[in-house]
């Protein structure tokens, strides 16, 4: 273009436009317009940025491996040890009931927010408000001292202290690991609420009319209608919470109890090992964490059908027909879409040589 | 294969009042669809003809008047001389004999079309799976899309979206079927398989209402035309003396607006 720049306008077009009918002349003499190839975009910037990435993460691997100072023996030594799975024991079980009890209770929750009545949806509401506001440490401690605020509980003549029926000593209902599900399920109820409630109002209004137009009861509107669309927005962010609820477990050390993250606290600051022992807690919720994506990714599939008109084949499936494209291809018979037909190929075999 | 028998309701609309934060959309509509008859309601937008018509299934309430369906007020009940508004599960129970397919079809997108058209008739418990099935795909077949039972909406056209939402509607095998602009949000060239199959329950005799724009099909379908503008009912007769001699001249105006 630099050559035809300085071309005033009164100059005839034929100069330049003859110029480039000689070169695409050429060009159409050398190739075969039907056979051409296509040139994707060089995407010089991404190279560089990946080499320079894939460089960074070798040398942190390459230092994990060199670097004693990881102590993999030890790490090694206490990855099964018996505190630890006792630990995630108890990571687990924390996680599984409050992540249920929070669930549970949001969902009612959510649908007192979006109640028509004004005193539950208000209740609703001040609930969201306190139990977002207040820390969630803070929460358990009180819980675990319920007994200094109410030394009994039990059931008697509203508002008086004197006439029970039944009556308990608080400490012996509410033991450090109550405590813990009942701060951590609460806590989560609120946060869950607001998810669910996102959830429940991202489906078009049209959807709850249809169905009370064909006089579907309410509940089953719900739980068979509208849940299952508002699933499609409330499973990933339901998916954060609960993994969320993994390592925010580790938050009860302060009641003492021997979850994961406070099983290697007492390790370490026995053997001063504190590295490798972090990193045992680390890989395992990262194992923890990676089974709960997993899930996540065929629960939220399970809710897009019908969301497109084909759903993208899954990792495992992708694996699979790559396999059986490779095995075709060994099999040296021509291209077959696929697998089991290429397992038996009918060419003799010795037409691969 | 018609697994639906065609049933015949009246409407009788009297003297119903509606307003919406204090705009009143309907001004007092008294209006009577004889069983198996077939009533376009036409007017300009904003004239309360959806409104209308939503009131016949109680997706709208009233404010004033009352709306019957062979004599029975649906989403009300007649007691000392006043209406009281039923409780949730008796008016589900009444509205079911109204059905009703909307402009935007609102079919249940994840569900099939045999799921769409078998979920009233279970959760209402009327049918076993099996019947239910049978009856889908009867009626699948019937609006000509009986090899479509196991595909989702998103995999429809919007045509074949719209008859099976119609399919859906006579699944409670309604008295009366109510349409909300069925082609409105259809390309061009679809909207003639969704009047085909309305022209067809037409014929068999099923007490019909359409809320239409579509004036070439309401003269060929409808029985009796009605026009409505601000709220009341301006003009209603047959299509002929509606929409080729119209006596009032807010109707001339609309009807030569939307002839071109």
């Amino acid at each position: 273009m630099t050559t035809t720049a300085p071309a005033p306008a009164d100059r005839p077009t034929t100069g330049p436009t003859a110029a480039r009918d000689t070169a695409s002349t050429t060009a159409r003499d050398k190739v075969d317009l039907g056979t051409i190839a296509v040139v994707p975009t060089r995407h010089w910037w991404r190279w560089i940025l990946s080499a320079l990435l894939l460089f960074v993460v070798a040398q942190f691997a390459w230092s994990l491996v060199t670097n004693d100072r990881y102590m993999w023996g030890t790490f090694a030594q206490y990855f099964f040890s018996e505190p630890v799975l006792i630990g995630i024991g108890y990571t687990l079980s924390l996680t599984a009931i409050s992540a249920v009890v929070g669930f549970s209770l949001g969902t009612l929750l959510a649908l007192g927010r979006l109640s028509a009545s004004p005193l539950l949806s208000s209740v609703a509401w001040g609930y969201i408000w306190f139990f977002r506001s207040v820390p969630l440490v803070v929460q358990i401690i009180v819980w675990y001292n319920l007994g200094y605020l109410y030394p009994t509980l039990g059931l008697g003549t509203p508002f008086t202290t004197d006439f029970w029926i039944v009556e308990f000593p608080t400490v012996q209902l509410v033991s450090a690991f109550a405590a813990a599900i009942l701060g951590l399920g609460l806590h989560q109820a609120a946060y869950s609420a607001e998810i669910i409630r996102g959830g429940l109002v991202s489906v078009d209004p049209g959807q709850h009319e249809a169905a009370a137009a064909l006089g579907i009861p309410a509940s089953r509107r719900l739980f068979r209608i509208i849940l299952p669309q508002a699933m499609r927005s409330i499973v990933p962010n339901a998916t954060n919470e609960i993994i969320g609820l993994v390592k925010g477990a580790s938050v009860v050390f302060v009641i003492a109890i021997p979850e994961l993250f406070y099983a290697v606290q007492v390790i370490y600051n026995r053997n001063s090992r504190v590295i490798p022992l972090l990193l045992v807690a680390v890989v395992w919720y990262t194992l923890i964490t990676t089974i709960l994506s997993i899930a996540q990714y065929y629960i939220e599939r399970y809710y897009a059908r019908g969301s497109a008109r084909a759903l993208p084949p899954t990792p495992a499936q992708r694996a699979r027909s790559w396999v059986s494209t490779q095995w075709a291809r060994l099999g040296d018979s021509p291209a077959p879409p696929r697998g089991p037909d290429a397992e038996t190929p009918a060419a003799p075999k010795g037409g691969r040589a | 294969m018609s697994a639906v028998t065609a049933t015949r309701g009246l409407v009788e609309v009297h003297n119903v009042r509606k307003s919406f934060h204090g705009v009143e959309v309907l001004k007092g509509i008294d209006l009577t669809v004889e069983p198996g008859e077939v009533v376009a309601l036409l007017g300009p937008s904003g004239s309360g003809k959806s409104t209308l018509l939503r009131t016949i299934n109680h997706l709208e309430t009233v404010d004033a008047g009352s709306v019957t369906v062979d004599g029975e007020f649906i989403g009300y009940e007649l007691r000392h001389g006043k209406l009281h508004e039923l409780r949730e599960r008796e008016i589900l129970h009444r509205r079911t004999q109204v059905g009703i397919v909307f402009q935007n079809f609102h079919l249940f997108p994840h569900l099939t079309s045999l799921e769409n058209i078998t979920e009233a008739p279970l959760a209402l418990k009327r049918l076993s799976k099996a019947e239910a099935r049978e009856l889908a795909l009867g009626l699948l077949d019937r609006v000509g899309l009986a090899e479509k039972a196991d595909a989702y909406p998103r995999q429809l056209s919007g045509g074949q979206q719209q008859r099976v939402a119609i399919a859906r509607a006579l699944a409670l095998q309604p008295k009366v079927l109510l349409f909300d602009e069925p082609t409105s949000a259809l390309d061009p060239e679809l909207v003639g398989e969704v009047l085909d199959v309305i022209r067809d329950l037409a014929k068999l005799g099923t007490t019909l209402v359409i809320v239409t724009h579509e004036i070439g099909f309401a003269r060929e379908v409808a029985d009796r035309v009605v026009f409505l503008d601000e709220g009341r009912i301006v003009e209603e007769g047959t299509p002929d003396e509606v929409l080729t001699r119209p006596r009032h001249a807010r109707t001339r105006e609309f009807v030569a607006k939307v002839l071109g």
